[in-house]
């Protein structure tokens, strides 16, 4: 295999055209030339001297034009995760005005137009704009120093797909502040959102933010592959790499195996309601379950790609706060990885009602059981961990605390709703309402205020307020209880989810102003989380490198991380590093100082690869973004803005991926 | 530690519902064979899950206790971190065990619920298809004789112990048909054949509630069932085939005349009568159901009124139009109405 | 901020490799597993709808015309000829043959997506007519673009290889990952072309 960085003659031309010859060794004499000029890092370009050139040649041009055009992971993770939570706020609130309205019966407060906006947006909001992106934002942020390498894989496309989240989240919201948000409820069944029972423009906007989150979460997925297995320091094995990066692996996986059905369905959905396509209309030999088995195939596994990554965290948070790696590491590897294939199998059980074959009933009941087998595991294997090691309970543990005694309530009420025959009385009630916020908040939201706490610090330089923290962990955990658990009664006495309103007289008036009451203490919680994060931004304890004494890599370098993440590229010789080494970090060394470059290791044993180098900042996946976007949006209105749309498209896609210069470069960079 | 506060506000809560709900409209209702059986599985399923819990539960206080004890802790601080106690590899296999096992019950539990559920509802003697629209519910009770077959709506009468198949079917969006205290829920989708079977057990008047959303006035698409004896059922039925009483006095002429050549008889249908509208709730026995409107109000003068004169401000979205009568008229409908009984 | 521990040098890796140690490579299966997702829940859509209708086409309609479908498969099949040519020259390092073949696929491509627009007009349907017109449609239409996009980046690409640049080792990585791709898209293309024109005539 021949050297390229040499870019020689003999190496890449083969046999060129003869007139070509002697411009290609004049060519190749260049080369040589500036070949001798490369400077890398090693034992004589270290420590400061090093950092400051690093520096030099990561930083990102300032200004706005700077801010729109970086490719640093660690920016783009921040700006994903503030987004999701500004998405969080919103949809909450939304929640805290659906709570008032249900806390009287016959509550005139919110008309039912607006309440099914109103849910259809929570509901919109919270899983596709909130969960799912700030899992990944975490991810994006953490991966790449966590696997201790310099940047994602494609990190214009990683630029690209936040762009694309953004401009969903705004076209919904812009719909519902101008009053025509969606309210065909957060899985728009047909025929009500088809054509005849929608006119509007309604759901043609959700439809068209699936597409955008969809576009987003696809690249993300993609990127979080790539840099996974491809991006890993020397040394770090498929069996030491850590539990949130096999989570984050598997739940890559599962964005990009499900999501193309909700793309797919949406896209049809639009199509029918545009141009006259007859996929889900009975009269026209369509079927409106189609939709259902497109929706949920996705709808389904989507809720493991929201609880999946809050599994690592948990398990980041148990092994730095027990002080030991997390037990049966291999056993919660593989129940992550059961969980993401089982996933694919259990959609029929949110179809239940709609009259499926009997015979298959046991089928099914029994399939959606079987994934508390992995789950159940996890949990044992997390509490083994506490049982066997020597827990602290500083702020993000006791969030892991809450979240077993949450998530296990949730499973338990979905291993009730998993039987047929009980899922008959329950479904579309409060029932399946209290075990959905069981397990989604339970179950990922707790975690997820855990590891901002936890990696607060990393991201910015100081410690988060504890006093603050504890009594926010102690309101949610409370309040949650007390908003979500009357709501299996109110279920069980025979109250549907989505009614605006409800008759006095059946029993429903108590459960529901205890629920009332407790959404608003949650409410308070997150905004004290909110205020104790921003005031700790100036206020906090400065961090340190590594405050908790975690055991891996994000912590070996200072806090907040500098741009290019690593001076050396380290080397991994157990899974908690920090932990096993002598005190130092072993690195290798030989990457490029004067250019961006990276190192590719091989995807099963991480042994030194290739040195890839990595895309200068460039505005055109922003460009490219709003190409799209013009694009999705215009197609609301016409079919023929997507004729006219590919041109601009093309153009920005051309742009981006064209090579910055045609002079060839002793180790060319492109994207 | 609050969960286990929480652990009996759930048996009490649950309790609570049980006795003082179960008439009306809640899966404690158990009217019938479904609901009882439902009510036994809902009952093993819990005991089940709060014995599973209660193990995590006691783990997590266990692990909790135990780090007072440091010196054995297998900790970095200790350097023993890469270890682990022999015990747990054990009650890893165990607790994985326990697991297969306890899914194993429930599934069987779940799976002769589901057969003696299927077997109860066999054998159908009477046959009645409900039909979903935008916001009430069409009923049609079938028979061989045609003379026989009765057309009404939003009210439900089922005879006591005798098995009903009831079709289901959806003009417009899906529908879901839901009588939590007789039994389960079933969809209605537009193009397709559902349907279930009831063997109501216990007599009595309970509501049902349209559970799959269906836009606007989702909220207030329910439903009365009336449960009773097989002779007051017949007598009900043939009661209802009876076409309306004509008008006795001027008034109720005067509503008569309107209601039958006015707008209204352009989507109601009043038995005997010139009024054959088909896509709206058959008027014929009005007067006779429990309530108004799909469940949205109780029957009774004032409710006619508001209602007539003003149904959208009642059931905002609704699609019966605002017609706007003269007070005079307004009288005379209402009165003409009531009498339809 | 921990000392570093000097292990070993990596400067004289190369910066590209054809195959699974190109980060593009995984990134282009990538794309290949979510594109080919969507089809195959086309396909489901397809046999969904299918399931529980007598008659395929519904109503006794005539299947689509089978001429300029044909053609196009077997013009889509030869084309890996030149494609293979295109691979094996690029993992040779031959720049001369892949700037003589490129301009070949170019042409192919537009051969080929001008009897896609004749295929259109052969489906005997519009659109708006069922839902088997609906889902047959969608699936000569998701391949469309799919040639389209890889007929462009053809193009792009052989305007590349035309450049200097067109001697860097990572170039003829893109080619060869181009290569790649089309054969899916010709792979992609028979389940679709059976089902368009051969299930409704069983
Ligand atoms: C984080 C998201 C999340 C998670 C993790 C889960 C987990 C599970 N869910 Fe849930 N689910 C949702 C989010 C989630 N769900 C949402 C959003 C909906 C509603 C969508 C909508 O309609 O809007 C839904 C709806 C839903 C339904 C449809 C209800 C209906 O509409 O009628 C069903 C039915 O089977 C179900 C089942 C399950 C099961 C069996 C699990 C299992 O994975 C749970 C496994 C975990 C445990 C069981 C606890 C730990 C295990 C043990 C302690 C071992 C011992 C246990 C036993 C032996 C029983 N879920
Ligand atoms: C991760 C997902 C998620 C989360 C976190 C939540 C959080 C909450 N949800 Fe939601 N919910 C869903 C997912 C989620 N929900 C879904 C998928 C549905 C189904 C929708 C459908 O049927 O289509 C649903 C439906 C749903 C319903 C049923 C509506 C109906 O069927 O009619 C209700 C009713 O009480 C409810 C309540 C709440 C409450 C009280 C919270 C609380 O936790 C919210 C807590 C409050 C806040 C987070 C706000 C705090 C912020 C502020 C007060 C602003 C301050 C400003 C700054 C800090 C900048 N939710
Ligand atoms: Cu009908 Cu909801
Ligand atoms: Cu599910």
């Amino acid at each position: 295999m021949t050297d390229v960085r040499a870019g020689d003659f003999e190496g890449v031309a083969g046999r060129p055209v003869p007139n070509e010859r002697e411009r290609v060794e004049a060519e190749n004499r260049r080369l040589a030339e500036e070949r001798k000029k490369i400077v890398r890092d090693g034992p004589k370009l270290t420590g400061e001297k090093l950092a400051a050139r690093l520096d030099a040649t990561w930083r990102r041009p300032p200004g706005i034009i700077g801010w729109l055009a970086t490719v640093d992971h660690k920016e783009i993770g921040r700006r994903y995760i503030i987004t999701a939570l500004i998405f969080l706020a919103l949809g909450g609130v939304l929640a805290l005005a659906m709570r008032l309205q249900l806390a009287r019966p016959d509550s005139a407060l919110i008309g039912a137009d607006r309440y099914n906006q109103l849910f259809t947006m929570h509901g919109s909001t919270m899983m596709f704009l909130f969960a799912v992106p700030v899992m990944e934002g975490v991810a994006l942020y953490i991966i790449p120093l966590m696997v201790g390498t310099r940047n994602t894989a494609f990190p214009r496309l990683n630029a690209f797909s936040y762009f694309m989240y953004l401009f969903g989240g705004l076209l919904l919201w812009g719909a519902f502040v101008l009053n025509i948000g969606p309210d065909a409820g957060w899985f728009s069944y047909t025929p009500l959102s088809g054509p005849q029972f929608s006119p509007g423009k309604r759901t043609d906007i959700w439809a068209q933010m699936i597409t955008f989150t969809e576009v987003a979460a696809l690249a993300a997925a993609v990127v979080m592959v790539c840099t996974i297995l491809k991006c890993r320091a020397p040394g770090m094995t498929l069996a030491r790499m850590p539990l949130f990066v096999w989570a984050m692996l598997v739940v890559a996986v599962m964005i990009i195996f499900s999501m193309p059905a909700v793309a797919l369905a949406s896209g049809m959905l639009i199509s029918d309601r545009l141009i006259g396509t007859n996929f889900y209309n009975a009269a026209e030999h369509g079927d409106a379950l189609l939709w259902q088995h497109l929706f949920w195939f996705f709808g389904h596994p989507e809720v493991y790609i929201i609880f999946l990554p809050a599994t690592g965290f948990v398990s980041v948070i148990v092994e730095t706060f027990c002080r030991r790696p997390v037990f049966a590491h291999a056993v919660v590897v593989l129940a992550l990885i059961s969980t993401g294939i089982l996933a694919f199998g259990l959609w029929v059980h949110h179809m239940f009602a709609t009259g499926l074959p009997r015979v298959g009933y046991s089928f099914y009941t029994a399939a959606s059981m079987s994934v508390s087998i992995p789950t159940g595991l996890q949990i044992f294997c997390w509490l083994a961990t506490m049982w066997d090691g020597r827990p602290r309970f500083q702020v993000p543990m006791l969030y892991v605390v809450g979240f077993i005694v949450t998530f296990v309530i949730g499973g338990l009420t979905g291993v009730m709703v998993a039987a047929v025959p009980l899922d008959l009385q329950l479904h579309d009630t409060y029932f399946v309402v209290a075990h959905f916020h069981y397990v989604l908040i339970g179950g990922a939201v707790f975690p997820l205020l855990g590891i901002l706490t936890y990696w607060y610090p990393k991201i910015t330089g100081r410690m988060m307020d504890d006093m603050l923290g504890k009594i926010g962990f102690w309101m949610v955990f409370l309040g949650f209880q007390l908003a979500f658990f009357p709501m299996h009664w109110s279920g069980m006495l025979g109250m549907p989810r989505r009614v605006y309103t409800y008759p006095a007289g059946l029993g429903l008036e108590l459960p529901n102003q205890l629920s009332t009451i407790g959404a608003f203490v949650v409410g308070l919680a997150v905004v004290l989380f909110v205020v104790n994060a921003i005031v700790s931004l100036y206020r906090g304890r400065i961090a340190g490198p590594n405050p908790w004494g975690a055991p891996t890599l994000e912590w070996a370098v200072s806090s907040p991380p500098p741009v290019y993440n690593f001076a050396h590229v380290p080397v991994v010789e157990s899974n908690t590093p920090l932990w096993d080494g002598d005190g130092k970090l072993p690195v290798v060394t030989g990457l490029r100082v004067d250019d961006k470059e990276m190192l590719l290791t091989t995807v099963v044993a991480a042994t030194p690869d290739l040195r890839e180098p990595v895309a200068a900042p460039s505005l055109w996946p922003f460009i490219a973004a709003i190409a799209v976007g013009i694009v999705f949006v215009a197609s609301i209105f016409s079919p023929w803005a997507i004729a006219f749309g590919l041109v601009p498209c093309a153009i920005a896609l051309t742009a981006w991926f064209w090579p910055k210069e045609l002079k060839r470069h002793p180790e060319p960079v492109i994207d | 530690m609050s969960f286990r506060r929480q652990g009996r506000a759930a048996v009490l809560a649950l309790l609570l519902g049980a006795c003082s709900y179960q008439r009306y409209q809640s899966d404690f209702g158990a009217a019938a064979t479904q609901g009882r059986q439902f009510l036994t599985l809902f009952w093993i399923f819990l005991g089940v899950c709060l014995f599973m819990y209660a193990l995590v539960i006691a783990f997590l206080v266990a692990g909790i206790l135990r780090r007072r004890r440091a010196t054995d802790a297998n900790v970095v601080e200790t350097g023993r971190h890469h270890q682990s106690h022999p015990l747990m590899r054990t009650t890893l296999i165990g607790w994985a065990a326990l697991i297969g096992v306890g899914l194993t019950a429930l599934a069987i539990a779940s799976f002769f619920a589901d057969r003696s559920m299927a077997e109860a509802a066999t054998g159908e003697k009477l046959s009645v298809t409900v039909t979903g629209n935008q916001w009430w519910w069409d009923i049609r009770y079938n028979s061989d004789d045609a003379s026989k077959t009765l057309r009404t709506a939003n009210e439900l009468h089922l005879p006591l112990g005798v098995p009903v198949r009831i079709q289901l079917a959806s003009n417009d969006v899906i529908h879901s048909f839901w009588v939590p205290s007789l039994a389960g829920k079933q969809d209605l989708i537009p193009g397709r054949e559902t349907g279930i079977t009831i063997v109501p057990k216990k007599t009595g008047i309970f509501r049902g509630q349209c559970a799959e959303y269906c836009g606007t006035q989702h909220a207030h698409m329910a439903l009365v069932v009336v449960v009773e004896s097989y002779a007051d059922f017949i007598k009900w039925w043939d009661h209802q085939l009876q076409p309306a009483p004509a008008p006795a006095n001027p008034l109720t002429l005067a509503g008569y005349n309107y209601v039958t050549s006015g707008p209204c008889s352009a989507c109601h249908n009043i038995g005997g009568t010139p009024a054959s509208g088909q896509v709206a709730p058959d008027l014929t026995h009005l007067a006779s159901r429990k309530s108004l409107a799909a469940g949205a109000l109780p029957m009774g003068k004032g409710n006619l009124y508001g209602w007539v004169a003003d149904p959208q401000s009642l059931k905002p979205g609704n699609k019966m139009p605002t017609i706007g009568l003269e007070p005079q008229q307004l009288h005379a409908v209402v009165a003409y109405l009531e009498t339809l009984k | 901020m921990l000392e570093p521990r000097f292990t070993d040098d990596v400067a004289e890796l190369p910066t590209y490799k054809f195959g699974p140690s190109s980060l593009t490579w995984w990134g282009i299966i990538g794309f290949m597993v979510i594109e080919g997702g969507f089809f195959a829940l086309t396909f489901a859509a397809y046999f969904f709808i299918m399931g529980h209708e007598q008659g395929w086409p519904p109503e006794g309609r005539p299947p689509a015309a089978l001429l300029a479908g044909t053609l196009f498969t077997i013009l889509m099949l030869l084309s890996e000829i030149p494609n293979t040519m295109i691979k094996k020259a690029a993992e040779a390092r031959d720049v001369a043959a892949v700037r003589l073949l490129l301009p070949v696929m170019v042409a192919i491509g537009v051969v080929l997506l001008v009897i896609r627009g004749f295929e259109f007009n052969s489906l005997n349907c519009r659109w708006t007519d069922d839902a088997y017109a609906s889902v047959i449609w969608a699936l000569l239409l998701l391949h469309a673009g799919h040639l389209l996009t890889d007929w462009f980046d053809t193009v792009v690409l052989t305007a590349l290889m035309y450049t200097s640049v067109g001697y860097e080792g990572r170039r003829l990585v893109d080619v060869d990952e181009n290569s790649l791709y089309w054969r899916y898209v010709w792979l992609l293309w028979i389940p679709i072309y059976l089902m368009i024109y051969w299930v409704p005539r069983l």
